[in-house]
């Protein structure tokens, strides 16, 4: 996932080669390629797809859940992943918030720079992202080495890093999600909620939160998928040890490498944990997709009565 | 060239857009369809430029029958409502696009592109973008564009739609002097009854996909054949009531109808144009009525006054001439008659009467 | 200078907003670019400009352009298709497309090596016909196109639905055919989405990792990528030196950042401008 424009269909239902002549292309046109795009899109996303639940469930149902469940190791991974991808979340709703209110609700200079500097960790590879914290914090010369070795905390090679690494590389999503939204929605509602006497905190709740909820949620999902796929950045900060710093996705690469046919299978059944998690974040997705784009409508709508 | 359309009916789903219309526009005439939203007037100009096909009917232009042919292959000019000029191209490429897609040569599309920012008064803007030009001269490159291909009919929807009251007027005219000097046959669709009558030397007025009225300008005006024309072409007073042994009883408005000299009553609407009603201080004529004044609005080239029948019910809006109107010294309230110098009564069913 | 001083919390928000960039992003980048300062000139050209490097450089930069090229192709026919044609479980499959950005890239990984290993799905019928994609370039290629695949799409949807019916039906009136209105009038209306598609793709695929691991063999002067070359750089301790290459890599995205930036600012100003 990426800094990629959501698409929002249409506020007015567009008429489409249905008896408009000139946009119409011959059938024998329409027909190639509309195969070469199922094509496209079988071979490149379905085919996969598949692939992983045929090949995880290849020895029954029985051996699936035993592969997953029979394994203290994967077991620890997939603990560690809902514990850390949580984290990463909570910590970018509050800030998502906070950084879409500054930017939607005042004009201030620096404001373009503020709005830059939350889209850089798109554009960082999360290699690099790992890199930059095991600078930080690695014990031989990191620049906080000394610091920690004093407190004796451990962060890099154990969970502190990898919730580090997994907020980096997910950071813009949930305010790229309400930025849009907010600024579509408008600060007319809030200025009435404080003018007729609303508190801060009042507002926020009774008027903001309720206007943002679907695409707030809608960033959550994304943000979450990404945290709990997250494999460059956590990579090169766990130090990836077995039973210990493995999130799921490590723990399928650390199979995938064991090269034996267990193993193998053992990661395939990993692999299709995480596809059920995209499956699902995709359907939500869909669902919240219908929902913001109602929210902007209406405000849309709201806005054009004035 | 003549443009001839037969029979045409157009579907949409359940929504019957023209049904059985048949037209002829002379060669070198200037047509307008006019009519309100949803009367098939767009839909009949887009099937005439090929953009929209016909469920039934033909289309010919002089003795050629185009019906099958794609616009393609039609030779029209069609000028888009929203003007349509392709963006990334300077006024230049999209005067000249049609003569590129045919393969002419540079000089010749060189000159007669030059030939038609001439014509459209729009030398020197070649290099401008769309993005960079007035409403007013998008309009006029996009009239450019459609004359380029040097067209067998031109076509114009809504023409001067998207533009403000003072450059619509202008363009209208323009558009006037322009056909007199290139004498193409011209369609153009609008439901402005104003810019029709101004423009147009023949009107052809829709409504709910059928041909309600066409003629000249005078002739509709003059003489609407139905209620709807009456209606649509202005602010009227509309009077319903009964005709029977040769009178018409409409409330307020009781006057003699030999038209109807039958016994058995039957519903009938009359109806009144504000300028067709008179104002007096004193009972005059035959059937003058008495009414209160309302409201008076002296602005304009005409007063608008607004007058109630308490005995009836009834408010009638009359425009007075400015100097009837300082001659008669009105004031709100006060107690006046009024009669009709003109009244057209319709019965449902059959064609219109006149007094 | 705020325009709705009205509402409370800006200071409390924009504190907290600033504060939390520096801890996360603003110090560990600088960290970087300090560690990577740390190098002398001559160790720092070593660093970036070995011939290791430079072979790594040439894969990642390579197979992205290549995947981007893909992509964009692919891209403006899956757009094409979703938007102009009507066709059974158009929504289901319109939103499938977005499973590259759901699906974690190591699964991605772990299951493209699978399908085009000897005995996977679709190698058993590719290698014995001499094509062998496992732990080649084309398989970087391959997974690179699969990451990337939703950009190019989701930029040129919304371009191509907002295309007036008119302005194809204006060229056919003066005489285009078909073929002729897409090339001049429609694809240069799309090129800026392409552009940008193309952009956030390569963007995208010179910092992947994670599903490349699974199918490049990692071997120097072949199938090494740069991502990959800082992980070995980094197990071996020498961090400036991985630095530096991360800095080539940040130097990369940054430029690209700027001109997706720049393009999509001037997308917006062409379609606020012009009716």
């Amino acid at each position: 996932m990426h800094a990629v424009p959501k698409h929002i269909a249409p506020l007015v239902p567009v008429v489409h080669s249905h008896g408009r002549s000139a946009q119409e292309d011959p059938a024998w046109i329409r027909w190639l390629l509309i195969s070469s795009a199922m094509a496209t899109l079988v071979l490149l996303v379905i085919v996969p797809v598949v692939y992983v639940f045929c090949a995880a469930f290849s020895n029954g149902a029985v051996a699936y859940w035993e592969t997953l469940t029979g394994d203290s190791d994967t077991l620890h991974a997939i603990l560690l992943t809902l514990f850390v991808a949580p984290i990463s979340v909570i910590a970018n709703v509050i800030f998502g918030i906070a950084a879409a209110w500054t930017i939607t609700r005042f004009r201030f200079p620096g404001r373009t720079l503020l709005t830059t500097i939350i889209d850089l960790p798109f554009a960082v590879s999360p290699v690099v992202a790992g890199l930059m914290f095991v600078l930080l914090f690695n014990q031989r010369d990191g620049y906080f080495g000394p610091l920690l070795k004093m407190g004796n905390i451990q962060v890099l090679h154990a969970w502190p890093a990898i919730v580090l690494a997994t907020t980096f590389v997910t950071l813009p999503f949930v305010a790229r999600e309400l930025i849009p939204v907010m600024e579509a929605i408008g600060a007319d509602e809030e200025i009435a909620a404080i003018s007729l006497g609303a508190n801060s905190w009042q507002m926020f709740w009774r008027v903001t939160v309720p206007n943002i909820k679907w695409g707030l949620l809608y960033g959550v999902i994304l943000c979450n998928a990404r945290a709990m796929g997250e494999f460059g950045a956590v990579y090169v900060v766990s130090g990836h040890r077995t039973g210990k710093t493995e999130t799921m996705p490590i723990r399928v690469n650390t199979l995938f490498e064991g090269a034996t046919a267990a193993t193998y299978s053992s990661a395939l059944a990993v692999a299709s944990l995480l596809t059920l998690l995209a499956l699902v974040t995709l359907f939500v997705k869909i669902a919240l997709e219908h929902k913001t784009q109602e929210d902007l409508r209406q405000a849309a709508k709201s806005q054009e009565v004035e | 060239m003549s443009i001839v359309v037969k029979n045409l009916s157009k579907q949409f789903g359940s929504f019957k857009a023209l049904d059985n219309v048949s037209l002829e526009a002379q060669s070198g005439a200037l047509l307008a369809l006019l009519g309100p939203s949803g009367s098939g007037k767009t839909t009949l100009l887009r099937i005439i430029a090929g953009l929209e096909s016909a469920d039934q009917g033909q289309v010919m232009y002089a003795d050629e029958d185009v019906t099958q042919q794609s616009p393609k292959d039609r030779q029209v000019g069609f000028v888009f409502q929203h003007y349509a000029l392709f963006r990334h191209m300077t006024v230049y490429e999209n005067v000249a696009f049609g003569m590129r897609v045919r393969k002419k040569s540079n000089a010749e599309i060189k000159s007669r592109v030059n030939e038609l920012l001439h014509l459209v008064r729009l030398e020197g803007l070649n290099q401008r973008y769309p993005s960079q030009l007035s409403g007013g001269q998008r309009q006029r490159v996009a009239l450019a564009r459609a004359l380029a291909v040097q067209p067998r009919i031109l076509l114009l929807d809504e023409p001067f739609g998207a533009l403000d009251a003072k450059v619509r007027q202008e363009l209208r005219q323009w558009l006037r002097q322009l056909h007199d000097e290139i004498h193409l046959t011209t369609v153009f669709v609008t439901h402005d009854q104003e810019e029709a009558f101004e423009v147009a030397d023949r009107v052809v007025v829709m409504r709910s996909g059928h041909i309600e009225q066409s003629g000249t300008p005078q002739e509709v005006f003059d003489h609407p054949a139905t209620p709807f024309v009456m209606d649509f072409l202005g602010n009227v007073n509309v009077f319903h009531g009964r005709v029977e042994n040769g009178m018409a009883m409409m409330g307020a408005l009781n006057i003699a109808y030999p038209e109807y000299p039958h016994a058995e009553s039957r519903q009938a609407t009359a109806y009144v144009r504000p300028h067709e009603l008179d104002i007096e201080r004193i009972p005059f004529g035959a059937s003058s009525l008495e009414v209160r004044v309302l409201q008076l609005n002296p602005a304009g080239s005409v007063a608008k006054v607004r007058v109630f029948s308490e005995q009836f019910g009834v408010a009638l809006n009359v425009d007075l001439n400015l100097e009837r109107y300082a001659e008669l010294r009105l004031h709100p309230g006060d107690l006046v008659y009024v009669a009709a110098r003109r009244v057209r009564v319709f019965m449902p069913g059959t064609q219109d009467y006149e007094i | 200078m705020a325009s709705h001083r009205v509402l409370p919390g800006f200071r409390l928000s924009l504190s907290y907003a600033i504060a939390y960039l520096s801890v996360l992003v603003l110090i560990p980048l600088a960290a970087c670019l300090t560690k990577a300062s740390s190098l002398t000139t001559s160790q720092f050209v070593a660093a970036v400009w070995s011939a290791q490097a430079r072979s790594a450089y040439l894969v990642t930069f390579g197979s992205s352009a290549v995947a981007g090229v893909i992509d964009t192709v692919l891209g403006l026919l899956l757009a094409w298709v979703f938007v102009r044609y009507d066709f059974p479980f158009k929504r289901l499959l319109d939103s499938l497309i977005d499973l590259p950005f759901a699906l974690p890239t190591a699964v991605a990984g772990l299951v493209y090596s699978s399908l085009y290993s000897q005995n996977g799905w679709l190698g058993q019928f590719l290698v014995p016909a001499g094509i062998k994609l496992a732990y080649s370039q084309a398989a970087i290629v391959f997974v690179l196109v699969f990451i990337g695949l939703p950009f190019v799409v989701r930029t040129v949807q919304p371009v191509l639905e907002s295309i007036d019916a008119d302005i194809e039906e204006a060229a056919a009136c003066l005489g285009a055919n078909r073929w002729q209105t897409f090339t001049r009038i429609l694809l240069p209306s799309l090129y800026p989405a392409l552009t940008t598609g193309f952009a956030l793709t390569f963007a995208r695929a010179i910092g992947e990792y994670g599903s490349v691991v699974f199918v490049s063999a990692n071997i120097p002067f072949e199938t090494q990528i740069a991502p990959h070359l800082i992980v070995q750089k980094l197990e071996d301790f020498k961090y400036a030196e991985a630095s530096a290459v991360a800095v080539v890599l940040l130097v990369a995205s940054f430029a690209m950042l700027i001109v997706i930036n720049a393009l999509e600012r001037r997308s917006e100003a062409a379609n606020s401008s012009a009716n």
